[in-house]
C-alpha cells in the first residue's frame, strides 16, 4: 500500500483492505434471535398504533412484533410484506427516527423507542435469506402492464400487479435492476449484495419480466408503451442532477455525488476506488451525507459537508447528520458555494455565509479541496412526460397522470416525499388503482 | 433503623427472611452461603426415613413460564426431597449450627405415616441441634404417589395424627407445612392446630403443568418423551398464597395459629404483604433460585426502609395489620364509588387503555384523534382495567367520589352511609331492616 490519508490529490487505496472491510460492513448489524425477542418485548401493541400511522406503507407494526416475540418471525415478516415488498431494504434506509421509531410511544415515555427498524430486517432477513416467497399469483387477466424504472417504486407496482395476475414488463435504464437501492444509498446500509438478492426474490413472484438497458427516449416512447400496453406505470427517478452554477464548476475533480455512490456500489474492490485527501460535499440531503461518510471511510483525511441553509433545515435526519459527524465529516451550515478555483482540477473553493434566508453576509470560507461532490438535488429529466407540476409528473392519490392509462409514483412524481418507502407505497397503490381499472 | 429481628414461635433469627426447604438449602455448602448472604433462617430441604435415599430423575426438574424480557415469572419442579444420606444431612446439619448459633435452622422432616417412623426420626434431628421442625405435607410430586406429602396433606386427619405424634416426640417448635392442593386451607390448617402444631407454612407448590412441548407433544418438563406434573412455585402463585394466608388468620378458630408464609415471595414488599395479612414471618425459595443469595440484602434494607417510614420498630407492630380488612365479598361498601382518572402528563397515548374498555368492559374510555385518552364519568364503573393494563404506573388512578357528588353513571349523589349487599335491595335474601 503506497497511499494514506494524507497522500496529495485523488487517490486509491488510502486505506489497506482490513480497514476498508471494517469501515464498509453493516452499519446496523442484524439482531441474533435473543436480541430480537428482547428488542420485542419491549412492544407495548399499541392501539391503533402511533407507529403505523406514521408508516408511509402502514406495516401493522404491533402486530408483526407479537408475532417475532412469539416465535413465528416468518408470520411476521408475512405482515410486512402485506404491506411493503420491498420491507428488507426500507428496514435498512428508512429514516426510522422520523417515522415509525419517532412516534414510538415508548419514545414519548423514555426516550427510547422499541426499534422497529432492527426488528422488521431481523423478520423479513428471515424470509429472504430462505429464499421463501410468500406469495402467489391470481389466475391469469391476460391483461398487460408496462412498468418504466425498476427502482423501488417501479418494483413495488409490478409485484403487486403480478399477484393480481397481470404479466409484467419492467424497463430499466440501467444494467441492473434496484434502482437507488442498488445505485443510490450508502454500501454500509445494504451489505452482501442485498439490493440484488432483494430483486430475486421479489421476483420469484412469476409474470414479471425484467429488461435492462432500455430508457425513455432511448428504445422506449410512452405513446408506443400506451398503445402496446393495458396500462403503464412510469417510477422513473429523477435522472438529472441541479448544478451549482457558480464559477469553475466544470474544473477536473467536481463530481454529481450520485456518481460517486452509484460507482462505489458498484465496485468490487473498494481498494481501486479513488478518493481526494480533502473532500468538500455541497448539500444537505441524504445523498450528501452518503457521499462524505463513504468519502471519509475511503480513507479522505478531511471530508466537510457544506450546506447554505441552517441545520435545522438540512433534509438529512438528525441520525445521518450525527453519523457524519461521527465519522469525522465536518459539517458546516449557512454557506453558500461561491466559487470553484483551481488550475485545470479544483484547489479550493469558496462559500459565502448566509442566513436561513439565504441572504448573503459579504463573509466569505475558503476550503482546500481536491473532490468536490455535488449534492443539492435531482431533477426529473425527459419529454413528452404527462403533465408536469413542481417539476414533477403530476399525479392524484391513486398516482393516475394526466394521460389516460399511465400512472406514476415514486420521485418522478407529485405527493409524499422523496423516500424509498413513500415510493413502495406509491408503487403499490397506483398498482391497486391499475388493477381496479383493468378489472372494471 | 428498625430492628427486623425475628421471633417465630420461639425460634429466633436476626431477620424474617427464611430459605424454604427446597434445592438452596440442601447441603451445608448452600446453606452456609446463604447465611453468609444474609438469611436470617433455612429450612433444610426435607430428610427421609433412614436407608438409601429417594432417587432423581436424570433429566430436567424444572419447568417455567416467562413475562416479558424472559422475567422468571413461574417455576415448577420435579425434584423429590433429598436424595443425600441422612447422616450426611445430619452431620452437615450439625457443623452449620454450630457455627451459626443465632441463625435460624429448621429441619424439614417427610417419612411413611407411621407413628414409630416419626418418633424415631425426630429425636435423631434433634441433636444436631436445629431449631425446629417443618413437617412436609406438601410436596405434590412423586413423594405423594407414595403416601406421603401431599397425601397427608390432603387428609386433615393425617395431619392432626402426624403433627399429634411429633409434638409427642420433640419438645421443639412443630411447624406444619400445607398444601394448596385442597378446596378449603381451613381444613387442613385447623386438623395441625388440633393436632398441637406450634405454627402452619403455606404455600407449598401447585400442581402443575408448564408447559406442552409441540413437537414431541410432551408436558415439560420431559424425560424421554414423557412428563408428569410439578409443584408450581415463583411470583405467579404469591396471589393465591396471600388468599390462603389471609384465610387461615381471620378464621375465628385458627387466627391465632402463628403462620410462615411462602408464596412467590421475591421482593421486600412481597415479604411484607405476607406479614400483614398475618405471617410472622416468610420463606423464600424461587427468587433466590432466579437471582442468588444476594437478593436478601434488597429484602433486609426495603423492609427496613418501610418500618422506618411508617414508625414500625419490630416486624410485630404490622403483622397481621391487614388482617382485619380482609372481608367477605357481601360486606364491601356498595355506596364507595370510584372513577377512573389518566393523568395527561403521565400519558404516553399507547391506548391500552382504550383497547381494553372498548373492546372488553364498559366503552368508558374516548380516544380523540390526537390520541388523548380521557374517561367517560358516565360510563365508568370503576372496574380498574385501564389502571391494570396501563403501562405507566400511577398514571390512572381511582378517585373516590366525595359523600354528595353526583355519580353520572348513576344519575345519583354518593351516599354517605355504609351499604352492602347484605342490605340491598336487589338481594332477594336482603336482611335490611322493615
Amino acid at each position: 500500500m503506497s497511499n494514506t490519508p494524507f497522500s496529495d490529490g485523488i487517490q486509491a487505496a488510502r486505506l489497506d483492505a482490513a480497514e476498508l472491510s471494517e469501515n464498509f460492513g453493516d452499519l446496523h448489524p442484524r439482531f441474533d434471535d435473543h436480541e430480537a425477542l428482547v428488542a420485542a418485548d419491549r412492544c407495548y401493541f399499541c392501539h391503533d398504533a402511533p407507529c403505523m400511522t406514521a408508516c408511509p406503507t402502514d406495516i401493522d407494526i404491533p402486530l408483526f412484533i407479537r408475532q417475532i416475540a412469539t416465535g413465528t418471525p416468518e408470520a411476521a415478516a408475512k405482515t410486512i410484506f402485506d404491506q411493503n415488498i420491498l420491507g428488507g431494504m426500507c428496514a435498512r434506509v428508512c429514516p426510522t427516527e422520523t417515522l415509525c421509531e419517532q412516534v414510538c410511544v415508548r419514545e414519548t415515555a423514555e426516550g427510547n423507542p422499541v426499534e422497529i427498524g432492527r426488528l422488521q430486517r431481523y423478520a423479513t432477513d428471515k424470509l429472504v435469506d430462505a429464499g421463501l416467497h410468500p406469495f402467489g399469483r391470481a389466475d391469469s387477466t391476460g391483461k398487460k402492464v408496462a412498468v418504466v424504472g425498476a427502482g423501488p417504486a417501479g418494483l413495488s407496482a409490478a409485484h403487486r400487479l403480478a399477484m393480481h395476475g397481470h404479466d409484467v414488463t419492467v424497463y430499466d435504464a440501467r444494467a441492473k435492476a434496484g434502482g437507488l437501492n442498488e445505485f443510490g444509498i450508502a454500501a454500509y446500509k445494504s451489505v452482501e449484495s442485498f439490493a440484488e438478492r432483494e430483486v430475486d426474490w421479489l421476483l420469484k413472484i412469476g409474470g414479471i419480466t425484467v429488461e435492462t438497458g432500455k430508457k425513455l427516449g432511448d428504445g422506449l416512447s410512452l405513446d408506443g408503451l400506451n398503445a402496446e400496453f393495458d396500462a403503464v406505470f412510469l417510477g422513473i427517478g429523477l435522472g438529472g442532477v441541479n448544478a451549482l452554477g457558480v464559477d469553475g464548476e466544470d474544473k477536473d475533480g467536481v463530481d454529481d455525488a450520485v456518481d460517486f455512490i452509484a460507482e462505489l456500489r458498484q465496485a468490487d474492490d473498494l481498494g481501486q476506488m479513488a478518493i481526494g485527501r480533502d473532500v468538500v460535499v455541497i448539500g444537505g440531503g441524504m445523498t450528501a451525507v452518503d457521499a462524505a461518510v463513504q468519502a471519509k471511510l475511503l480513507g479522505a483525511l478531511n471530508v466537510s459537508l457544506v450546506y447554505r441553509r441552517g441545520k435545522d433545515r438540512m433534509n438529512a435526519s438528525e441520525f445521518e447528520q450525527d453519523l457524519a459527524a461521527s465519522k469525522g465529516v465536518r459539517i458546516i451550515t449557512n454557506a453558500s458555494p461561491k466559487s470553484v478555483i483551481g488550475n485545470g482540477a479544483v484547489r479550493e473553493i469558496e462559500f459565502e455565509y448566509t442566513d436561513n434566508d439565504l441572504k448573503p453576509t459579504g463573509q466569505t470560507i475558503r476550503l482546500a479541496a481536491d473532490q468536490v461532490f455535488k449534492a443539492i438535488g435531482q431533477t426529473l429529466e425527459g419529454d413528452g412526460l404527462p403533465e408536469l407540476e413542481w417539476g414533477k409528473i403530476k399525479v392524484d392519490d391513486t398516482g393516475r397522470t394526466s394521460v389516460a392509462g399511465i400512472w406514476a409514483g415514486g420521485d418522478c412524481a407529485t405527493g409524499g416525499d422523496d423516500l424509498t418507502v413513500t415510493a413502495v407505497a406509491e408503487g403499490r397503490d397506483a398498482a391497486e388503482d391499475i388493477h381496479a381499472k383493468l378489472s372494471a | 433503623m428498625a430492628n427486623l429481628e425475628s421471633d417465630f414461635v420461639g425460634i429466633k433469627s436476626p431477620n424474617p427472611f427464611w430459605l424454604a426447604s427446597a434445592p438452596p438449602t440442601d447441603k451445608e455448602y448452600n446453606v452456609r452461603r446463604a447465611f453468609e448472604a444474609g438469611w436470617g433462617g433455612v429450612v433444610w430441604k426435607t430428610l427421609g426415613a433412614e436407608g438409601p435415599p429417594v432417587v432423581n430423575v436424570n433429566g430436567p426438574r424444572y419447568g417455567a413460564i416467562h413475562g416479558a424480557d424472559r422475567r422468571l415469572l413461574g417455576l415448577n419442579n420435579i425434584e423429590l426431597i433429598t436424595d443425600r444420606p441422612l447422616d450426611v444431612n445430619l452431620e452437615e446439619m450439625t457443623r452449620v449450627k454450630r457455627d451459626y448459633p443465632d441463625h435460624a435452622l429448621i429441619a424439614s422432616v417427610m417419612v411413611p405415616c407411621e407413628e414409630d417412623e416419626w418418633k424415631r426420626i425426630l429425636p435423631m434431628i434433634a441433636e444436631t441441634g436445629c431449631d425446629g421442625f417443618e413437617l412436609n405435607f406438601g410436596c405434590p410430586h412423586g413423594m405423594a404417589e407414595r403416601g406421603m406429602g401431599s397425601a397427608v396433606g390432603q387428609v386433615p386427619d393425617y395431619i392432626e395424627m402426624v403433627a399429634r405424634w411429633c409434638k409427642e416426640a420433640t419438645d421443639l417448635p412443630v411447624i406444619v407445612k400445607l398444601t394448596p392442593n385442597i378446596t378449603n386451607i381451613l381444613h387442613p390448617a385447623e386438623a395441625a392446630l388440633r393436632g398441637g402444631a406450634d405454627a402452619v407454612s403455606l404455600i407449598n407448590t401447585i400442581n402443575s403443568i408448564t408447559n406442552v412441548n409441540l413437537d414431541a407433544m410432551s408436558p415439560e418438563p420431559m424425560i424421554d418423551g414423557k412428563g408428569t406434573h410439578g409443584g408450581y412455585c415463583g411470583p405467579a402463585v404469591k396471589p393465591i398464597a396471600l388468599n390462603m394466608v389471609a384465610e387461615i388468620a381471620r378464621n375465628p378458630e385458627t387466627a391465632k395459629l402463628p403462620i410462615s408464609g411462602i408464596g412467590g415471595i421475591t421482593t421486600w414488599r412481597d415479604a411484607a404483604e405476607f406479614m400483614a395479612l398475618g405471617a410472622g414471618n416468610v420463606q423464600v425459595c424461587t427468587a433466590a433460585m432466579t437471582y442468588g443469595f444476594k437478593i436478601v440484602q434488597e429484602m433486609i434494607s426495603g423492609l427496613s426502609q418501610w418500618m422506618d417510614e411508617k414508625g414500625y420498630t419490630s416486624t410485630a407492630d404490622f403483622v397481621g395489620m391487614a388482617t382485619p380488612n380482609v372481608t367477605d365479598w357481601q360486606y364491601l361498601n356498595l355506596n364507595h364509588v370510584t372513577k377512573a382518572v389518566i393523568n395527561q402528563d403521565d400519558c404516553i397515548s399507547c391506548g391500552r387503555c382504550y383497547a381494553a374498555c372498548e373492546d372488553t368492559s364498559h366503552q368508558a374510555i374516548e380516544m380523540s384523534e390526537d390520541r388523548v385518552f380521557t374517561v367517560k364519568d358516565d360510563e365508568c364503573v370503576a372496574c380498574n382495567l385501564c389502571v391494570n393494563v396501563c403501562p405507566v404506573e400511577n398514571c390512572i388512578t381511582m378517585r373516590t367520589l366525595d359523600v354528595g357528588e353526583m355519580d353520572e353513571r348513576t344519575g345519583k349523589p354518593v351516599e354517605a352511609d355504609y351499604g352492602n349487599w347484605t342490605a340491598h335491595p336487589n338481594n332477594p335474601m336482603s336482611t335490611a331492616a322493615e
